[in-house]
């Protein structure tokens, strides 16, 4: 006898070669079916004819590039858009979500990856927000409202206080109080878009286990992430799509990483290699570099023709480091010389005139001005050179974008259209754009590739490459272990605010890194203290 | 954690939740401690301050501006600003009063409900615009500041409402008291308990927080943004009708320069009581205190012989001032919940 | 993607803008104006239209970089009370007018100071600052003059609301003045980096921090300027009208914003030119004066229209393009239910993944 498993229920054949059906698991009829749906914008179609099936008790994986529609799918299935044709199946019955509020009825529960909390209310009115228990008269139950709430955190294993204000909490907590609204309105489906990105391991633990505990409680999770090693922690089911189809819908079981890759890219990804350079004089010098409750005593130097990476997890404050050096953010004590020359503390702008350039962490709100367009983004950095006797024209501004977006393969239909238009992997360019235009000495990127494709990736991580062999001294600051290990020709690891490892590429593996990361000391593995 | 961190001040509990609160309560004592130091030191160089005529006219006049203080928290907790509230009471104030000059022997309810009217239509227009045509609440009630005034000044023309127009029962209204505290005050203050119980007890109450503490998440979560608004400014202009009506009782006199510059005591008064210019917090008591805190200035100024000319340039500074002391507050909670955070671990 | 060749579409695009419009209501409120009077272009009537927009469309132009990055100073009247009550009482103390230029602007640069301290340092809200500094100014002008007023300022000074712009009758030196400063803010900000990093500072203030635009001095700058342009306004008005005194210039930021805002520049920043605002500023004064001229409409009546074009001024715009949107939804003809195209058309611009 032989078995087939399919999407919908096992079958199998039995002597004789009569097909019977197993008799309905209550798991085989899936919780939230999409049929076919399709959505366009602007004539761009962002997915065509995707189907999903959710099942309860299920984790199912959505991954897939920037831009394969992961997104719009989500927000169709949150009610914040509707498809243009399609339809979506909720516990048998057809369904026509017209809003966030239809999705919640419905049972469907969505967490985003910027939680949005109120931050003037108390966690407990966020997790009622609307739907607070009433008591007589139309009046909040208060009283109600904080039983309920500290019953939901007690089942999550959680200590929060329900009577403080959301003003103030990590990502990591608000996504929980997210949770916790979900639980609070029974949903049978929970959405989690890129929720790990901003999570210490810790908390990634902690929000994995809250997963599991809703899963055998019966709910179905759709989990979206990058982050394919969680998705086979996770996960039992994997969707994958790709330019808005669907490419693969089955079970986890049986898949590796490169076939969802592949699966995602349509074609194979060269194993990433490490390319040496050669490393000149110093360019940046820190020296112990203390921000009081944040960094102490970081001392390390970039050489030109380098790239050292900043490894580390979330929180350890290596993107304060960074922002201190550039001057976005102020220290206490210590010095930061560029080229032997000290640099005034504070000042972007000094900064920039010692030929620093910064890529920043968060694209959308500090990388690019999203409402301008895409020349004018890249220029933005270089307007005082761009002036002809004293006045800056468009012509010139043009001609000045056009050449580096070409440079950098920014794939634009437009200049002159806003930025917002591109893709996040063309925005990453152009922000890359507007620094390299100024051709610094030293180009600190924060998390180069986040939200990015993998094609887009492989193109950053080449770039940077490129540059340290013409002789730009590189920092990168990344929470993605494999891509520290491919561009990195030293690493300095971070924890808790010190620099606690510094290992050459040679001697560096994701164990070690981790290791020093985590302060777990395996004694086998000796941790080098860093020589200043 | 080997991290240094500041040592947590003693003075300040620890949980968060405590904390916060803790700091809203001493925002609203801060108004009323400030308040009793003024009357302090005003009593102690001129005793008749203290006087029961005075405080009787303190809360009587005090009544007008908290009253119509309690409407323009409605808009600003949802981050909206309402400049039209002056021109509304001048309004109000000159229809209601010439009631009495065009139909005699009209009873005083009827006058108030003209007034209550007349502010119902303003907010309402008001409400549209902002809530419908999704024109910014700063840029409409800048224009119906203009509009009203001038609707105003064309019905008025060149005449006025005269104090012997009016009947004495109207008039006294101002100056009636109960126990010794003056019924408008008593009145307001009822208006302003139910408004507090409101915000705090009801859905739509605790919405416009919501709005204004985070429009856009306000919108995904589903709430009606557009119906909350237009109730808010309906609500602002109602009490700024009714507020009008005050205004007619206490100066008996109007034209059609009633009430000018009337929206800016009020934003002060809301402001200065805790009340957040961006939204998303703040109380009506605390705005009615603000506007108590105000008039008790200006009535200490008087008493104190400085010139009259100086309670504007008071008032505006001491709005700056509680909007720095405002804002100092937000940043040292904002450090101080953070290190809370730090130590009570994730 | 090749390079780009700009199409004619591509041209024509950015005339059809608010300042075509404005320009288009700029000839219609003139022929209105002729058709209702045929002293509508008298000499004397374009003079009194200058008078009465020259000082308003001056302080129009800080304002208007102001609002392009964000912020707002709803202050300006008031520092142009204090200068101008400054002015009369120094003269009456018989200063050298020299002397009491540089008080004056002095005093103009140190009310803008505290402002953008205040907004700079402090991190406080404009709205508010200026609401308080707007009451706190207008108190202090009140206390310097009283309730006296002077009017007995000397030759030539007493004449600039009388005699025209070196010798040519229709034209006040305040609109003069105001010419050559508005096509020096207006190249300033469309073609100076300082100009291009206000639009970026009111669209995005920390990505352009992170540009390495330097936000909080830029708004200083601004705020500052405005407080001196205010004083010099405040002599120039108080020239003009031959006396300084109580309540002066009373209701002119109200004004001032509301012309702004007519010019096209968003109240959220990020927007907005001077061509938009200087035609603004004529539109606005070409309507009063036509309006004033017919029998029976009074300064009141203008208040009214006025309020009612500034509304119109941003319903317009809204109303249009949901509009648009909700015709882009039903060609696709993906969506038929009416409420729907409404609720949807009114969504936010929907972003790609």
């Amino acid at each position: 006898m032989s078995s087939t498993s399919s999407p919908r229920g096992d079958t199998e054949e039995r002597a004789g070669g009569a097909r019977t059906e197993r008799p309905s698991d209550p798991r085989s009829t899936p919780i939230l079916s999409l049929r076919e749906a399709t959505k366009a914008f602007a004539g761009v179609h962002a997915l065509e004819e995707v189907s999903l099936d959710l099942y309860g008790g299920e984790a199912h994986a959505l991954v897939g590039e920037n831009g394969a529609g992961k997104s719009t799918l989500v927000k169709i299935l949150g009610g914040v858009h509707q498809p243009d044709s399609g339809s979506l199946v909720i516990d048998g019955r057809e369904v026509v979500l017209g809003g966030t509020a239809d999705a919640r009825e419905a049972g469907i529960a969505v967490i985003y990856q910027e939680p949005t909390l109120f931050p003037d209310l108390s966690v407990a009115e966020n997790v009622f927000i609307g739907r607070q228990p009433l008591r007589s008269g139309r009046r909040i139950d208060y009283r109600g409202m904080h039983r309920d709430v500290s019953q939901i955190f007690e089942r999550l294993g959680v200590k929060m206080d329900p009577d403080r204000i959301a003003r103030g909490l990590s990502i990591a907590e608000q996504q929980l109080v997210e949770i916790a609204k979900a639980l609070s309105s029974e949903a049978k489906v929970l959405i989690m878009d890129e929720p790990t990105a901003a999570l210490s391991p810790v908390e990634v633990d902690r929000l994995f286990k809250i997963a599991e505990t809703l899963r055998s409680e019966g709910a179905a999770v759709l989990f979206i992430s990058h982050r394919l090693e969680e998705v086979f922690v996770l996960c039992q089911r994997v969707t994958v799509l790709r330019d808005g189809k669907l490419v693969l819908s089955r079970k986890l079981e049986g898949l590796t990483g490169d076939d969802l890759v592949r699966a995602m890219v349509g074609r194979e990804l060269q194993a990433r290699r490490h390319e040496p350079h050669q490393a000149a004089g110093t360019v940046l010098e820190v020296d112990r570099l203390t921000r009081e409750g944040v960094f102490v005593d970081i001392s390390f130097e970039v050489r030109a023709g380098e790239v050292v990476a900043l490894a580390g997890l979330v929180g350890a404050g290596r993107s304060e480091v960074a922002r201190a050096i550039f001057g976005i953010d102020r220290y206490d004590a210590g010095a930061v010389r560029v080229g032997g020359q000290p640099l005034r503390r504070g000042s972007p702008t000094a900064a920039m005139r010692a030929g620093i350039g910064f890529v920043p962490e968060d694209r959308r709100q500090q990388g690019l001005v999203m409402e301008l367009s895409t020349e004018e983004n890249i220029a933005l950095a270089s307007l005082r050179a761009l002036r002809r006797h004293g006045l800056l024209f468009a012509s010139t501004e043009r001609a000045f974008a056009l050449d580096w977006a070409q440079r950098l393969q920014v794939k634009f239909s437009r200049l002159s259209n806003r930025v917002s238009s591109l893709s996040g992997g063309n925005q990453q360019k152009v922000v890359l754009a507007k620094w390299l235009s100024r051709r610094p000495r030293l180009l600190i990127v924060d998390e180069p590739t986040r939200g990015i494709d993998v094609g887009t990736k492989a193109e950053v991580h080449r770039l940077l490459s490129s540059l340290a062999t013409e002789g730009v001294a590189v920092l990168v600051i990344s929470s993605e272990l494999p891509e520290v290990l491919s561009v990195a020709d030293r690493i300095l690891v971070m924890r808790e605010g010190r620099l606690v490892a510094t290992m050459g590429h040679d001697e560096a593996s994701e164990e070690r890194i981790i290791a020093a990361g985590t302060g777990q000391n395996t004694g086998a593995d000796r941790i080098e203290e860093p020589t200043s | 954690m080997s991290t240094a961190t500041a040592p947590t001040p003693t003075i300040a509990p620890a949980s968060p939740r405590r904390l916060v609160d803790f700091v809203l309560r001493a925002r609203t004592f801060g108004i009323l401690g400030v308040l009793a130091l003024f009357v302090l030191i005003t009593t102690a160089i001129q005793p008749r301050f203290l006087h029961a005529d005075n405080i009787r006219f303190i809360l009587a006049t005090t009544a007008l501006y908290a009253l119509v203080s309690v409407g323009e928290t409605f808009v600003v907790i949802t981050r909206n600003v309402d400049l039209s509230v002056g021109s509304v009471v001048g309004l109000s104030a000159y229809v209601s009063a010439n009631m009495f000059q065009a139909h005699h022997g009209i009873p005083i309810p009827v006058v108030f409900l003209v007034g209550l009217g007349v502010g119902l239509a303003c907010g309402v227009v008001t409400g549209v615009i902002t809530a419908v045509g999704r024109v910014p609440s700063l840029v409409v009630t800048l224009a119906m500041l203009y509009i009203i005034r001038g609707v105003d000044t064309i019905i008025v023309g060149s005449g006025q409402v005269v104090a012997n127009a009016l009947p004495n029962s109207f008039i006294n209204i101002f100056h009636a008291t109960v126990l010794g505290i003056p019924d408008i005050a008593i009145a307001v203050a009822i208006v302003v308990a139910i408004a507090a119980y409101y915000l705090r007890s009801f859905r739509s109450g605790r919405e416009l927080y919501a709005m204004g503490s985070d429009p856009d998440a306000a919108r995904l979560g589903g709430i009606p943004i557009g119906r909350r608004i237009f109730g808010a400014f309906v609500l602002s202009g109602a009490l700024a009708g009714l507020g009008g009506v005050l205004w007619a009782t206490q100066y008996n006199t109007i034209d059609a320069t009633a009430a000018t510059g009337l929206e800016l005591q009020v934003i002060a008064a809301v402001v200065v009581g805790g009340v957040a210019i961006f939204g998303g917090s703040g109380s009506v008591v605390g705005a009615a205190l603000g506007a108590l805190l105000l008039q008790t200035i200006s009535s200490a100024l008087n008493v104190l012989g400085v010139p009259s000319l100086w309670t504007m340039a008071i008032s505006g500074f001491l709005l700056l001032v509680a909007i720095t002391l405002d804002r100092g507050i937000q940043l040292w909670l904002a450090a101080a919940l953070r290190r809370r955070r730090v130590h009570l671990g994730a | 993607m090749e390079p780009e060749r700009r199409t004619l579409r591509d041209r024509i695009a950015p005339l059809i803008r608010w300042e075509s419009g404005l320009a288009i209501a700029l000839v219609g409120v003139l022929i209105l104006g002729n058709s209702i009077s045929s002293q509508f272009f008298s000499s004397y009537n374009i003079f009194t239209l200058c008078t009465n927009i020259g000082d308003l469309a001056l302080l129009a132009l800080p304002m208007t970089l102001i609002i392009i990055t964000g912020e707002i100073d709803l202050s300006v009247a008031s520092v142009l009370a204090v200068s101008a009550e400054t002015l009369g009482a120094l003269w009456t103390h018989h200063w050298p007018m020299a002397l009491i230029f540089v008080v004056c602007l002095v005093i103009g640069a140190t009310a803008g100071l505290i402002n953008g301290l205040l907004i700079t340092r402090v991190g406080l809200p404009s709205l508010a600052v200026t609401i308080g500094t707007l009451t706190l100014y207008r108190g202090l002008a009140n206390v310097i003059l009283g309730a006296s007023t002077v009017s007995n300022f000397p030759a030539p000074f007493n004449t600039l609301g009388v005699n025209g712009f070196l010798g040519i009758p229709w034209l006040s030196w305040s609109v003069a003045i105001f010419l050559v400063c508005a096509v020096i803010t207006g190249v300033m900000l469309r073609m100076t980096p300082f100009g291009r990093s206000l639009y970026a500072i009111g669209l995005s203030q920390e990505a352009a921090f992170h540009a390495g635009i330097r936000v909080k001095r830029t708004k200083l700058l601004l705020f500052v300027a405005s407080g001196v342009v205010a004083a010099a306004v405040g002599m120039l008005y108080a020239f003009e009208l031959s006396s300084a005194g109580e309540n002066i210039g009373i209701g002119f930021e109200l004004q001032v914003v509301t012309i702004v805002l007519l010019g096209g520049v968003s109240i959220f920043g990020g927007k907005g030119t001077i061509l938009g605002v200087a035609l603004a500023a004529f539109v606005y004064a070409g309507l009063r004066s036509a309006l004033l001229l017919t029998p029976s409409f009074n300064e009141n009546d203008f208040e009214v229209v006025s309020g009612g074009l500034l509304i119109l001024s941003v319903l317009i715009p809204n109303t249009a393009s949901f509009v648009q949107r909700a015709r882009m939804l039903m060609r696709r003809g993906h969506v038929r239910d009416r409420r729907k195209v409404l609720a949807l058309a009114d969504a936010e611009v929907l972003d790609r993944d």
